[in-house]
């Protein structure tokens, strides 16, 4: 079996201001915009390197999408920046209305995603933002899993051509993808081999899916990592492929089972190959304050949880 | 100096198509269409500096913006009768299949939108990203928007508002048609707003009134002088006067018509009261 290691943690967040960095050196028409969270969305590098083509609009994230929406009337590439809440759920009509609807070209990135944003509370968290955002007609939805992804993803969608709702996180998570890695927009990536159960992960519980399948592993039981970057368009043919041979599945992202990742999954698999499946993810509940690591422990977000639905689905083969 | 009576004539021409349009589907928004038909005219035929056809960009030429998109009835007449798309196509408003949406949108890919509108508040946030991308492209053409007075009760307009004088986005020219009437009565009844005026310059823009909005000199010059205002460091902004219907009598002066289609004696009046000019579609 193929085991993943990494040598340190990083912010995915800070994986966004780096390909956003290079973007500002490689690409004329990307602008970036912010609602006085700059530091959080780690946009610093870009806006010094490129002051002009940065809009502090202030604490305002409706008339932000719009002025987005406005400037990619004359070319640019607008890449949109506060808290998943905000980027999604606070101005669901505005994207809704001026991007998706109008088909313009913005990037809507959004930091501090599910309940990443710990102490503050749920105020501040958002378990619904991937359900918001893939319901609208012609939206890409994508949630990489560290920090080389988050970067690689961010440089990758400035190359395609519509809105994109870019999903990522505040903590330190372990960096184990390569630095060099190519970014396919709709493209899974299978990270382990099996036969016995696929764990479809998106996010930072694709390390903890591998971490889950080395225990697994030593317990007699193959599993099958596949890691859905993108949640929408979804690789239907990578999950179709893997339950065909495996039989069952396990879907885990840190947002509610209802509208997430897990049900796009169930959707495809009811459609042409009905498989027995088992969610990780919350259970219809807003957050509450508590470090991450509290949190994902107290709301079953971690590898321990993954083995625990895996242990179950099997027994449903 | 334009031909006055051409463009009148065009207007009459426009406020047929209106009331033909909203009475063929039954639905529609006929009241504030009339009421800013000679604003539109006189913005597609004299004020704005457009190329021949239409891409996305628009980068060389000025650039308009409804943000009341209820008002399709009258863009979508003046963009037809600008050589936008064939004029016969307004037959087909409101209609399945059709690129007249009730609301107009960019989804069907008809020439002359470049925003969908609708849902209301959005427009000026879009005009000023517009403008943005234009200063970005060292391009010196204006944005023009328009805005229901009504619609200023979004709160989107506000954080707008102080954006784009807080910016700088003095190449922008917003104009607010004030016919003080929504959905469910006046402004003031609804909910009063008090000066718009102090309002906007409170805000840091430029502000000048056209009190005769329904008439097509009066707007020929206040936008004019409006244009003169651009690029001295602030926005600008309009206030249109008009009177919401005009133009048919029973309409005038009245919320009744907001969004009241006209059955087929009342249509026959209101185009008695309006004679054909350039020929129906």
């Amino acid at each position: 079996m193929k085991t993943y290691t990494y040598t340190e943690k990083k912010d995915t967040r800070s994986g966004f201001g780096a390909g956003l960095a290079e973007l500002g050196r490689t690409n004329p028409n990307v602008v970036a915009l912010c609602a006085d969270l700059i530091g959080s969305l780690k946009m610093n590098e870009f806006i010094d390197e490129n002051p002009e083509r940065f809009f502090q609009v202030g604490i305002a994230e409706a008339n932000m999408m719009g002025i987005a929406a406005g400037l990619t009337i004359g070319g640019k590439i607008p890449f949109t920046g506060t808290f998943a809440n905000f980027s999604t759920g606070r101005v669901y009509d505005q994207i809704r209305q001026s991007i998706a609807y109008s088909g313009k070209n913005v990037k809507i990135c959004a930091s501090h995603a599910g309940l990443t944003l710990g102490e503050d509370g749920a105020t501040h968290q958002i378990l619904e933002d991937i359900g918001l955002m893939k319901m609208l007609p012609g939206m890409v939805v994508i949630n990489p899993c560290d920090y080389n992804q988050t970067k690689a993803a961010t440089i990758a969608i400035a190359e395609h051509d519509g809105p994109v709702y870019l999903r990522f996180g505040r903590p330190s998570v372990p960096k184990f993808t390569p630095a060099d890695q190519k970014f396919e927009i709709g493209k899974a990536i299978k990270f382990t081999e099996g036969t016995d159960v696929t764990i479809v992960a998106t996010g930072h519980l694709v390390w903890e899916a591998l971490e889950a399948s080395k225990t697994l592993n030593e317990a007699g039981i193959s599993a099958e990592v596949i890691n859905i970057h993108t949640i929408k368009p979804l690789d239907d043919k990578a999950i179709l492929d893997s339950v065909a041979k495996t039989g069952c599945v396990v879907t885990a992202e840190e947002h509610n089972y209802l509208g997430g990742l897990g049900e796009s999954v169930a959707r495809v698999l009811a459609l042409h190959q009905p498989t027995p499946q088992e969610f990780v993810a919350t259970n219809d509940t807003f957050g509450e304050s508590g470090t991450p690591t509290q949190l994902m422990d107290k709301y079953g977000l971690n590898s321990e949880a993954i083995i625990k639905a895996v242990k179950k689905v099997l027994k449903r083969k | 100096m334009p031909n006055i009576k051409e463009l009148e004539d065009l207007t009459t021409q426009v406020r047929r198509d209106i009331l033909r349009m909203v009475h063929k589907v039954n639905s529609g928004h006929p009241g504030g269409s009339l009421g800013c038909a000679e604003f539109f005219v006189s913005l597609y035929q004299e004020l704005m500096e457009r190329k021949d056809g239409f891409d996305m960009d628009g980068i060389g030429e000025d650039l308009f913006f409804l943000s009341n998109g209820h008002i399709s009835p009258v863009f979508y007449s003046v963009l037809a009768r600008s050589g936008y798309f064939p004029v016969e196509e307004l037959n087909t408003f409101r209609l399945i299949d059709s690129r007249l949406q009730g609301h107009p949108t960019t989804h069907e890919g008809l020439p002359g939108i470049r925003i969908a509108s609708g849902s209301l508040g959005q427009g000026m946030s879009v005009a000023i990203g517009a403008a943005q991308a234009k200063k970005l492209n060292k391009d010196d053409h204006l944005i023009y928007s328009l805005h229901g007075d009504g619609e200023l009760q979004e709160g989107q307009n506000w954080e707008a508002i102080m954006y784009a004088s807080a910016k700088k986005v003095d190449n922008l020219i917003s104009t607010v048609d004030l016919n003080q009437q929504q959905i469910d009565g006046s402004t003031d009844d609804v909910l009063p707003m008090g000066s718009i005026r102090a309002k906007f310059e409170a805000f840091g823009w430029t502000v000048l009134d056209i009190e005769k909005g329904n008439d097509i000199e009066a707007i020929l010059k206040g936008m004019k002088e409006a244009k003169s205002l651009t690029g001295k460091g602030k926005p600008v902004c309009v206030l249109l006067h008009t009177v919401m219907g005009n133009g048919v009598d029973f309409m005038m002066h009245t919320h009744a018509w907001h969004g009241k289609a006209p059955n087929d004696e009342q249509l026959a009046t209101g185009l008695e009261q309006n004679a054909e000019t350039l020929g129906d579609y």
